[in-house]
């Protein structure tokens, strides 16, 4: 599809704004519908509309394996942290309450980076699922 | 400080290992963490079990919110003892996973198996500790998910089909769980599981209970593959990595198995399930099929590790057959065969792979002579193959003794009969390996072999001391047990 430039242009004006989108997904999770899933899966649209329009090739370019793949394991790394944050400050497991001197403040904290570890993961997942699909060539079913 | 935490943590570590693993991209360090969450969950599991001996329960309130409004894990007698026996067979499986991974599954994959091994084992220890229904399932799909991706590891491409089987039907399984959990929440108010058992009687409308229990039944029926629902495990265990076998027969089907002694006991209560619903008669006829037609067909297998997983089938059925007598003894004998089978079945798929590993097949057509070869596997399979006959000294043994007491105390001679008629089919699949592998000349394929490594041997040999122990001197296993049993009757009613 490299050679619409119709499509390659909108493509090029709208991915910017999908992802600037996707980054309002995750911060207004706290206050409406949205959060760190959705973003991610916004995020991961976003890439795979790339790679549709300008070829697997150059996507894997932009967002490398090793970096998907990284994604995938940071975030759930980022979510079990939080938690364990919450032991070492003398609380709970994904204890929010005391990750800051007023407990709703800390509860606003813990599921920010709760969320912001469900993004890179589910971004990550959404990618990787791309990836292993759209990269398999026939002689991979032979083998 | 860290003792207040265990419960959270021992599912906490092998998650957290699994994501660091794919981080880090080397085998090597795949091994060593995936060897210490599993030490961790060993060590932390015993400590729990000691703390609960005495008929104590630990709750602990996951982020603080207290139950029952948040996610409350909960450890008594009952998941003490299942924890122990998760933590101990992960434990042993790791150590034998190094030498065996290494022959079975390409290098680059290395690391993926093991984070697959650590989702696995927190995704069982999760279902364990947990006092959530729905967490329940949540960690029924993390520990399902990941070991369809451990049996996909194995060699054989018929090890994608198995696992795909595998995972229709667990997916089939886990959504008519989810869909019990749902009718339970629908008329209780409530996830957690002791408030809901506090709160079930309360239920006017018997309905939507008793179908919450028929789909529960059956989901996990499913996934503890309780005959006729076991459709996908021969395949699953048979073409699965060595390592894989090993531990999912010892483990996944038995955490599923504590699941359904949760719902009955805890939840509905024995006394409903068992005295106004005819549970038990089903659940015995179903173990009594399962016992025959399972091993039955274990005698006619070509494949060792098909045989060894039909033999499963009929052994789950004995644990069943104790659940179905809802009696101290029958639940007693059924939760210490959780243990008992674990150790024996875990061992003998751990020497079938090394078998596996020197003859690259586990046909028993090829195995003719297999004991001058390799000695002290042979005799390792056929110790393991005692305690599945029930020979006195061996754990197995200490299953059927509870389990007829239970049908004694049942007042039933034809059901006290049944382990031990079933026995001699057990005697008929472990006599085929024997004759293949001690009274048939050795083939000039099986002459070449030599022993198979400590790394294979030393964890199964683990394994059957334990067999041997626990049948000589079972005070520990059966006192565990029957604490269990305890803790499951307490709130009879």
């Amino acid at each position: 599809m490299r050679n619409y430039l119709v499509l390659r242009v909108v493509a090029k004006i709208m991915i910017p704004f999908m992802l600037l989108y996707a980054l309002y997904v995750q911060f207004h999770g706290d206050y409406g519908p949205g959060g760190g899933f959705q973003a991610g899966v916004i995020i991961a649209a976003a890439i795979i509309f790339y790679a549709i329009v300008f070829g697997l090739a150059t996507a894997r370019r932009v967002v490398p394996d090793w970096l998907v793949e990284t994604c995938l394991a940071a975030g759930v790394l980022i979510y079990a942290g939080v938690g364990l944050v919450g032991i070492l400050l003398g609380g709970n497991f994904l204890d929010y309450f005391v990750l800051d001197r007023d407990p709703v403040a800390g509860q606003h904290r813990g599921i920010f980076w709760v969320e912001a570890g469900v993004c890179v993961t589910v971004a990550g997942v959404m990618l990787k699922i791309f990836y292993m699909f759209a990269g398999r060539r026939r002689e991979d079913d032979d083998a | 400080m860290i003792s207040a935490h265990l419960p959270v943590l021992q599912v906490v570590v092998p998650l957290v290992a699994a994501p660091l693993i794919v981080l880090l991209r080397r085998g090597l360090v795949g091994y060593v963490l995936a060897m210490a969450a599993s030490a961790f969950v060993a060590g932390s599991a015993l400590s729990l079990l000691a703390d609960v001996w005495h008929g104590g329960v630990i709750s602990y309130a996951i982020g603080n919110w207290p139950p029952p409004w948040g996610i409350e894990y909960r450890i008594d007698a009952a998941n003490a003892f299942v924890l122990a026996l998760l933590g101990v067979i992960a434990v042993v499986v790791a150590a034998y996973a190094r030498r065996s991974v290494a022959a079975e599954v390409p290098a680059e994959q290395h690391y993926l198996f093991y984070a697959m091994y650590c989702l696995c084992l927190a995704g069982l220890v999760g279902i364990t500790v947990t006092g959530d229904a729905f967490n329940v399932f949540v960690f029924l799909e993390i520990s399902s998910l990941s070991s369809y991706v451990l049996i996909a590891f194995g060699r054989d491409r018929r090890a994608l089909l198995a696992s795909y089987q595998y995972l229709i039907l667990g997916t089939i399984g886990a959504t008519f769980i989810v869909i019990g959990v749902g009718l339970l929440y629908m008329m209780t108010g409530t996830l957690n599981i002791a408030d809901m058992a506090a709160r079930i009687g309360a239920v006017e409308a018997r309905r939507p209970v008793l179908a919450a229990l028929a789909f529960l039944t059956v989901g996990i029926s499913l996934k503890a593959a309780l005959f006729p629902l076991h459709l996908w495990l021969p395949g699953a265990y048979a073409f699965a990595p060595s390592a894989v076998s090993a531990f999912l027969a010892a483990t996944a089907t038995k955490v599923s198995l504590y699941v359904l002694l949760r719902f009955y006991f805890t939840v509905f209560g024995a006394t409903f399930v068992f005295d106004a619903l005819p549970m038990g008669g089903v659940l015995i006829a179903l173990s009594v099929a399962a016992m025959f037609v399972a091993s039955a067909t274990a005698v006619f297998q070509a494949d060792f590790k098909k045989l060894l997983a039909y033999s499963s089938l009929g052994q789950i059925g004995y644990i069943t057959l104790g659940i179905g007598f809802a009696s101290k003894a029958g639940l007693t004998g059924g939760v210490v065969h959780l243990f008992n089978h674990a150790v024996t079945k875990g061992a003998l798929f751990m020497l079938a792979g090394a078998v596996a590993l020197r003859l690259g097949s586990v046909r028993l057509d090829r195995m003719d002579g297999l004991a001058k070869a390799m000695p002290l596997t042979c005799a390792g399979i056929v110790l393991g193959g005692l305690s599945l006959i029930g020979v006195p000294g061996t754990a197995g043994f200490v299953t059927k003794w509870y389990l007829v007491l239970a049908a004694l105390e049942a007042g039933s001679w034809t059901l006290a009969f049944v382990p031990v008629a079933s026995s001699l089919l057990a005697v008929a699949y472990v006599w085929r390996f024997v004759e293949v592998a001690y009274f048939r000349p050795p083939s000039a394929e099986v002459a070449r072999l030599s022993e198979a490594p400590p790394g294979l041997l030393l964890p199964a040999g683990a394994l059957l001391v334990a067999v041997v122990y626990f049948g000589i001197d079972p005070s520990l296993t059966v006192g565990a047990a029957a604490r269990a049993a305890d803790a499951l009757l307490a709130g009879i009613r």
